[in-house]
Formats: structure tokens, sequence, C-alpha cells
């Protein structure tokens, strides 16, 4: 009997499919594990003689959140004038220019804020903490860790877990208020209204659900962003390529899941 | 044999290992390895690359549970514990890793005193002075606020070490010390290691493929060849043994040390194939 030729290339491109399918299955079930482990020891570690520090908390809140400040108001005052311009351009069209105030409230409350939010901190903190975990791994300090019977979850991941859930949500609330401050700047000189004109139409417009729907939206990107880090840095092979690789794929699996969520959540609560 | 501080005391094995299977992927790599480590001596596990002595450590250390057989540390098994029962034990076990896996975020004096404000109650004061105490007796002592960055690679494992001594383990693994190391420094640390078990009585276990190190400071050598057991015996059995595969293990080391500098730079620039 002759023995099996190579796969043909639509075998090949079917394989390939079956195994990024079957990686992508495994990465979704450790990052369920993983959380719920945090979870435990979120909730059990003080009984286990393992609580988890605040001090941790509270650094790790300092650099994904404190330390990002300047670059989300810088982004999120960008895209608050942005707006305002496309909607004024758009709107002056049909003579509705004053109705901008709409367009730049809703979107940057449920949408914008915390989409780029999110996405910044994918980039500046999930990549970080894939890098870091990747590197710790690679040069044993992980299982250092476990050899000391302290055990990484409770002192790597909850600590970020933690921090980035609680961070996260109000840099979306400080990326609300500096987006539609800069769009009111930008309204207000090029159509004649007053900032406080602006904010109080802005406050009459929006209900609190409004500002809580991208609140909770984030809490959900920080979850993701944390995990996506976690997995992907822990899966680390190889040495300094490895953790390159591995921070890429932090940034790029990120992001695509925080776009694909914001998707199915507006799916869910808007229609 | 070096004399050890409880010599008058019947030697009882506070490692236990029996007919140890462990695979890596499909692939077997230790099979059914048996041995055991005496309290208060320093048994060198030696072996080439592949010889599964990686594997075998990773296993004693409860890092990844092995595919059959048995390991008690301290008479108890390791093998069917949970991961908190572990944690516990580990309280008494400490482990000095290759490249000493220091946390590059934290201070040398941080490090060392990890598994202290981790594992104890104490208050930092005494914290201090037990890390103090630990890195002078790996000749540390005042570099405690400098980065692991800021140490050299013989320092890093000093400093490695005293992190493993500083809950005073009965059981102290080392993983490679010499590895990467000029034999200055080498030899130092392999002073470090008599001296730990002379001063502390602690049991330790070493995992090296240098034979140099592994004659000078153990008590038995248990010597490791593709998977399995090929001898366990004192450092004058281990030279005397008949057995090819452990005398090929020695030769290796001659015919390394026996390189002739200008025969091996006419290898590294084809002369000699040449004149051949």
């Amino acid at each position: 009997m002759a023995a099996p030729g190579p796969p043909s290339p639509p075998a090949r491109v079917l394989e390939g499919i079956g195994r990024a399918s079957l990686r992508s299955v495994s990465a979704l079930g450790d990052g369920a594990l993983l959380l719920l482990d945090a979870l435990t020891w979120l909730a059990l570690g003080r009984g286990r003689g393992q609580a988890v520090r605040a001090s941790s908390v509270f650094s790790e809140m300092m650099q994904i959140g404190v330390r990002a400040l300047p670059i989300v108001s810088l982004l999120a005052a960008t895209v608050g004038v942005m707006l305002s311009i496309q909607g004024i351009y758009q709107l002056r069209r049909f003579g509705a220019e004053d109705q901008v105030v709409i367009g730049v409230a809703f979107g940057m409350t449920r949408e914008f804020a915390p989409l780029i939010t999110g996405i910044l901190v994918a980039g500046r903190s999930g990549s970080a903490l894939a890098a870091r975990l990747a590197t710790m791994t690679i040069s044993q300090e992980v299982d250092a860790l476990r050899v000391m019977g302290i055990n990484p979850v409770r002192f790597l991941v909850v600590p970020s877990l933690l921090a980035m859930a609680l961070v996260l949500p109000a840099l979306v609330i400080w990326a609300d208020l500096v987006s539609l401050l800069a769009a009111g700047l930008y309204v207000g000189s090029e159509l004649g209204m007053t900032l406080q004109a602006f904010l109080l139409q802005t406050l009459d417009l929006l209900a609190p659900a409004d500002v809580m729907h991208g609140v909770w939206k984030s809490l959900f990107f920080a979850v993701l962003v944390a995990l996506i880090g976690i997995v992907d840095g822990a899966a680390v092979t190889g040495g300094a390529e490895g953790v390159g690789r591995v921070t890429t794929n932090s940034v790029v699996h990120g992001i695509t899941a925080i776009v694909l969520l914001d998707m199915l959540f507006v799916f869910a609560t808007t229609r | 044999m070096h004399p050890t501080p409880r010599d008058s005391e019947p030697a009882t094995p506070v490692i236990e290992v029996e007919d140890l299977v462990a695979h890596y992927g499909e692939r077997e790599i230790l099979h059914g390895v048996s041995f055991s480590v005496l309290r208060g001596e320093i048994m060198v596990v030696m072996g080439g690359s592949g010889s599964g002595k990686s594997t075998l450590l990773r296993r004693l250390l409860g890092l990844e549970r092995p595919t059959s057989g048995s390991i008690r540390l301290l008479g108890r098994e390791i093998t069917e514990m949970t991961e908190l029962e572990l944690y516990e034990l580990s309280r008494r076990i400490g482990v000095a890793f290759q490249g000493g896996a220091l946390f590059s975020s934290m201070s040398v004096g941080e490090n060392v005193m990890l598994p202290l404000r981790e594992r104890t109650r104490l208050d930092s004061e005494t914290m201090r002075i037990m890390m103090r105490l630990k890195l002078e007796v790996v000749n540390l002592a005042g570099f405690e606020d400098l980065m692991p960055s800021e140490l050299s690679g013989g320092m890093i494992k000093r400093a490695a070490f005293a992190r493993a001594i500083v809950m005073d383990p009965a059981i102290l693994f080392c993983d490679e010390p010499s590895a990467g190391l000029d034999p200055v420094v080498s030899s130092a640390l392999d002073e470090l290691i008599l001296r730990l078990r002379d001063a502390l009585g602690t049991t330790i276990v070493v995992v090296t493929h240098e034979l140099e190190s592994a004659f000078r400071i153990a008590d038995r050598i248990t010597v490791l060849d593709r998977g399995e057991i090929l001898f366990v015996g004192t450092v004058a059995e281990v030279r005397e043994s008949q057995d090819p595969r452990v005398q090929d293990l020695l030769n290796r080391r001659f015919e390394e040390e026996q390189i002739d500098p200008d025969a091996y730079l006419a290898r590294l620039t084809g002369e000699g194939a040449r004149r051949a």
C-alpha cells in the first residue's frame, strides 16, 4: 500500500483553521479557569494564609491608571473634538448644527470613551502584563514563587486583575469628562455657544444609564485585557523572541476581544 | 566523603524516590528512577544534557507531577499532595535556581525577605535582621539595596542562595550552581554550599553537569544517564566504578581537560584536517 502523500493546499488551510480554532478554545478555557482561580484566591486567600496585598493592588492601580491619565486625557479630548467637527460638518447640511451635542454626548459616553480607553489600556498595560509574565516564566521567577509556597495567581494575577477592574471604569469616567469638556470648548468656539450651555444641554440629555452603559462595558474590557495579557504571557516559549511574540499577541488579542465584546454588548443592550 | 555534622546520628533518608517515571509530552524521560538522600548529606545528581536531571528536579520540587512512582520528602508523599499541602511543605524547602530567579523589580534585600514577608507573621525589623544575617552568610552584606540587574552572575547566585535559606530549610535544592561562572567564582560557590551544610546541617541536593564541582562538594553522587540511574555512590566509588558508561562520563571530562590549545586552534581553523 502506498504511503500517503503530503496534504493538499486546501487540506493544509483546513488544518491551519482547525489548529487555530483549537488554540482559541483552549485559550478561552485557560482564561475562564484563571478567572475562577483568581476569584477563589481573592475570596479565600486570607483563610489560606495568603491574603491579596492591598499595596500590590495600589501599585498596579498607579501603573495602569494614574500614569495613563495624560495619554487618556489627550486621546479623549482629541476624539471629543473630532466627533464635534464631524457632527457639525454633517448637521450643517440640515441647519441643525446645535444638535451636535446629542451625537457627542451619547457617542462619547456610550461608545468612544470606553472603546478608546480600553484599547489604550490593552496596548499599554495588557502588553506590559504579558511581557512581565513571560519574562518571569522564562527566568523561572514563577517557579520560584511556587517553590516558596507563594501562589502565583494570588501574588501576580489577582492584583493586576483587580487593579484593572477598578481603574478602567474610573478612567472611562475621566475620559467622558475630558472629552465632553474639550468638545464643549470646540463647539462653543465654532457655534458661539457657551461652555456652560453645552454642558447643561449634555447633562439634560444624558441619563445615568448612558454613562453606566460605558462604565459596565469597560469593566468587562478590563477583565478581558488582564486575562488575555496573563494567558498570553504565561504561554511563552523560547527566550527574548518568545517574550516579543506573546507581547504582540496580547495587544492584537486584547484589541480584537474589546471590539468584538463591544459589538456583542451593544447588540445585547441597545437594540 | 566530607564530614557531616550529624555523623554520630543514624542516617535517616529525607528524600526517597522510588520507581519514578516521568514523561514530557508523549516521550518518557525518566524510566523508573530510585534513590534516597540522607539527612545532612550533599547529594549531587549528575548527568549530561538530556539525562533527565532537570525533569527529575522539577518532580522533586513538586512543580510537575510524575507519571508514576513515589517521591517522599521529609517522610511525606508529595505526588499525591494538594497544591495547599505542597505550599505548606515548601516552608521547609529552599531552592536556588540556575539563573537565580531573583525578582527584577525588587531589591536584593526585598528578594531575600520575600518568603518571610509572604509566609510568616514576623515584624519588618525581625525580617530585616534575618535578611541581613543570610546575606552575611553568603558574603553579600551591605548589598541589600542593590537591584538584581546591578549584580554580577556570581553575586546573583549567592543572593539566590540567601533567599533559598532564609526560612532555614531542612532541604536545599541547587540547580546548576556553577553554570555560567568562571572557575574561581564557581569554586567559591562550592565552598558556600559546604559551609551551609556544615553550619546549618541542611540536606543539600545539587543538580549539575560539572564534574569538578560535583567531586568537590558531594558526599554521594547519583549519576543519571538517559533517564536511568547509572550509579549511586561516594566520590571515590564513582571514580573507581568499572561501569563503562560511568567511565565514559568521567573520560569525557578528562578529554575536555586535556585539549591542547594549539590542537583546538588547528581544529577551529581546519588545519588539522588539511594536514591529515
